[in-house]
Order: C-alpha cells, then sequence, then structure tokens
C-alpha cells in the first residue's frame, strides 16, 4: 500500500500547497461574515499567511459600533426555510441570530468582536475598502484597534501577490 | 544515532508525523518531533502549550480549540504563534504525541 503510494509520489509533482490567501468580505450579514473569518483563522492554524478585506457591508465586521448588532438575514434568505413574512416580523433576526450564535459558542466559535481580535492576534492583516469607507462617509476611528489600515482596490492587489484571492 | 532518534523511527506515525498511538510518547520524542519541524529549542513556554493539549486531549478525547489554547493554556494567541509559527494547535498536538485537531476553529 505504502510502495504503491510512494511509486505514484515519484511520477507526479509534488503536491502542491497554498503559501498565502486573501479573503475577501463584502456582506454584512451574520452568515456573509463567518465563513470569511473562519477561512482567515483556519488558514492561520494551518502556518498560511492570511489577509482579510473587508469591503461593503462587510466593513460591519470591524466597525465598532455594529460589530455587536450582526445580525442572521432572515428575510430573503432561501436557506432559513420560513416564509420571507415570517422572517420580516419584528425580532425575527434576533431570535434567528441568538439561535445560530448559541450553536456556535457550542462549537467554540467566538462572537464577531472577539473573532476579530483572535484573528488579529494570530497574525493575519485586517483592511477596510477605500472606496467603501469613503462612500460611507468613515474614518480610522469608526473602525476598532485591530484593523491595520484602510487600503485602495490596488494596494489590495498589492497586497495580495503571489497568493490566492477568496470571494466572499 | 542517538538512542532518542532510534526511537522515533520506532514508534508508528502517520503520513504527516503524528503519533499512532498517544501511549507511546515521550518527552524525548517530543523533542526529535519539534526539531523535525523546525523547532530547534522547546522552553517552558513551548511546553505549557504541548502539555496542554495533551492533557486535554487524554481527558476529553479532542484536542482544545485555538481559542481555548489561548483562553485556557497560560500562553495568550500572539505568542502561541511567535512560538509555532507554522500552526500552533497542530504542531503542539504533534509534538505532544496526540492525533491532528480536527476542529474548524
Amino acid at each position: 500500500m505504502t510502495e504503491t503510494l510512494e511509486a505514484g509520489e515519484t511520477q507526479l509533482a509534488p503536491p502542491q500547497t497554498i503559501e498565502k490567501v486573501s479573503i475577501v468580505i463584502s456582506k454584512g450579514s451574520l452568515e456573509g461574515i463567518y465563513p470569511g473569518l473562519i477561512m482567515a483563522n483556519g488558514a492561520r492554524m494551518e502556518g498560511i499567511e492570511a489577509n482579510v478585506f473587508f469591503t461593503f457591508f462587510g466593513l460591519d465586521a470591524i466597525r465598532k459600533n455594529r460589530q455587536a448588532k450582526i445580525k442572521v438575514a432572515t428575510v430573503g434568505n432561501p436557506g432559513m426555510h420560513i416564509p420571507t413574512l415570517v422572517g420580516a416580523l419584528p425580532g425575527m433576526p434576533a431570535i434567528a441570530t441568538m439561535m445560530m450564535s448559541r450553536q456556535m459558542e457550542k462549537l467554540d466559535i467566538p462572537p464577531v468582536g472577539e473573532f476579530i481580535e483572535l484573528i488579529s492576534d494570530s497574525g493575519c492583516g485586517l483592511y477596510a475598502c477605500k472606496a467603501t469607507v469613503d462612500m460611507f462617509g468613515l474614518t480610522k476611528d469608526d473602525f476598532v484597534p485591530q484593523v491595520d489600515e484602510i487600503l485602495t482596490v490596488g494596494e489590495f492587489y498589492e497586497l495580495s501577490g503571489g497568493g490566492e484571492i477568496i470571494f466572499t | 544515532m542517538t538512542e532518542t532518534q532510534i526511537e522515533l523511527t520506532q514508534v508508528e506515525r502517520d503520513a504527516e508525523g503524528f503519533l499512532a498511538d498517544p501511549a507511546q510518547w515521550t518527552r524525548e520524542l517530543g523533542v526529535e518531533i519539534a526539531r523535525e519541524n523546525g523547532i530547534d529549542e522547546l522552553t517552558d513556554r513551548h511546553w505549557l502549550v504541548i502539555e496542554f493539549m495533551r492533557n486535554r486531549y487524554l481527558e476529553t478525547g479532542n484536542a482544545p480549540s485555538i481559542r481555548s489554547l489561548g483562553k485556557e493554556s497560560g500562553v495568550p494567541v500572539k505568542e502561541l504563534y511567535q512560538l509555532f509559527p507554522k500552526g500552533p494547535a497542530k504542531l503542539a498536538a504533534k509534538i505532544g504525541g496526540i492525533p491532528k485537531p480536527h476542529g474548524c476553529i
């Protein structure tokens, strides 16, 4: 078994590894933000260099006064399997968010604010998109201290050189 | 060849170098595995993390997440990555002779 594997390996190119990733988070709902954060943290856990670029409503994940208010989208989200009108009832997003947060806590997935700290401490770069920052009339003061810089798209590509870019 | 190197070749390991049987682990083996993975010297801070990982695994059957490692091991996340740049949870598990952690966090 091991012999055939080794024989195969000599004929094939060495296995490819990922050394660097840049992850774009563009959505501001809970389910829009978490996948990118989990992927960024997971990359660092594997020793992969990682950067996260927050754009459009994805910026909520790093905004001081929005971080704690991130909710699951209960309207326009077929994955929720509840009728749109029910999803639109007052309190529905809060209930869905509470249920999902409780489930995530069980899996040791931290709330957004703590997750951002964890990712920053793990050496991942965190950046805000300049176009969105200007559009929303924000400044660096609107962001949590873990944010490294506000970058233009060009600077983001420069930073991502030699790595993979993942858009979420 | 030193005695510990012979030991490391004698124990069963998977393709990535994780020990097949945590019971076969010794600190000396841990030192050898660390060297294989680019950590030439294991400090007290390294051992704090390695022992925390190993004890938690032996107690619960699961390796801790990076979150609880940072909160409960006594070594903060920033330092974890300084000690084990190629991935604290994965490397500390390997050096501590326990299986590769399977959580996503």
